[in-house]
């Protein structure tokens, strides 16, 4: 089956983009084929490459930035979403005239329009949230 | 900026909105993707319930919380073709509110109904 995912909430103060990277993991594992990943709302900032937890702790940015490269993931941040709360690619820095950039390996950013499409393409859209 | 789908598939879209307007940003950034994905010429549906009934309220004004009053925008979706609007009744009724309380024309129906429509569409975001 061909899954869309789409995570609408930050990483580590909700449960939402752990269950999300675990229900990826199991699919790809089980033969199923993921079209694409898309962060909304607070989801935007499991995006992030300047998150330092706990040496004790999940590593969740990097955690879907490896599961992407592994898999050829698409991992998409809404540019709406990214913008106000401040995740920067090197061309929204430049567009919009910021001094650093702080997107993950393997996350790009890109437009709404991902997430309908997502719905149309995908067998089934999961949405993982409160 | 926005890619169309040139898949020629039609789906069925139901947008949930279950939350209360102000609070959270989840009803305003909801409302955004429903504006986006009318260029994707889907079947779109709109169902509130809960305290999303509060989003259709009339009269809305924001200007005391310092944020934007995206409600005014529900009247617009008619311009975007997104035309069915289903409100729970259940919903209104534990809240006080009447249909004419609403700004916007919908479709007032029963939980069941409700639990109907989600039944037969296809892609569900539930904000």
């Amino acid at each position: 089956m061909k899954f869309g995912i789409l995570v609408n909430e930050g990483p580590y103060t909700h449960q939402a983009s752990d269950s999300a990277y675990l229900f990826a993991k199991a699919a790809i594992d089980q033969g199923h084929e993921i079209y694409r990943i898309f962060f909304y709302h607070d989801g935007v900032n499991n995006g992030t490459r300047l998150a330092t937890p706990p040496q004790d702790d999940r590593h969740i940015p990097n955690r879907w930035s490896e599961l992407a490269k592994e898999h050829n993931l698409d991992l998409v941040l809404c540019v709406a979403a990214a913008q106000r709360r401040g995740m920067v690619d090197p061309d929204e820095m430049k567009r919009n005239k910021k001094d650093a950039d702080n997107i993950a390996d393997n996350f790009r950013i890109s437009g709404l329009g991902q997430l309908i499409e997502a719905g149309i393409q995908a067998d089934r859209l999961i949405t993982f949230g409160d | 900026m926005e890619e169309e789908a040139q898949s020629g598939v039609i789906k069925k879209f139901l947008y949930i909105n279950r939350r209360a307007p102000h609070g959270t940003i989840y009803a305003h950034e909801a409302l955004e993707v429903v504006l986006i994905g009318a260029a994707f010429e889907q079947d779109v549906s709109m169902a509130f319930l809960d305290d999303g009934v509060f989003q259709l309220k009339k009269d809305q004004n924001t200007d005391q919380i310092s944020t934007k009053n995206f409600t005014k925008t529900f009247s617009a979706l008619e311009m975007y073709d997104v035309e069915k609007l289903y409100v729970e009744k259940e919903s209104l009724d534990e809240r006080g509110i009447s249909a004419d309380d609403l700004a916007v024309d919908v479709k007032i129906i029963s939980s069941d109904e409700m639990k109907q429509l989600i039944t037969d569409s296809e892609v569900i975001l539930n904000f």
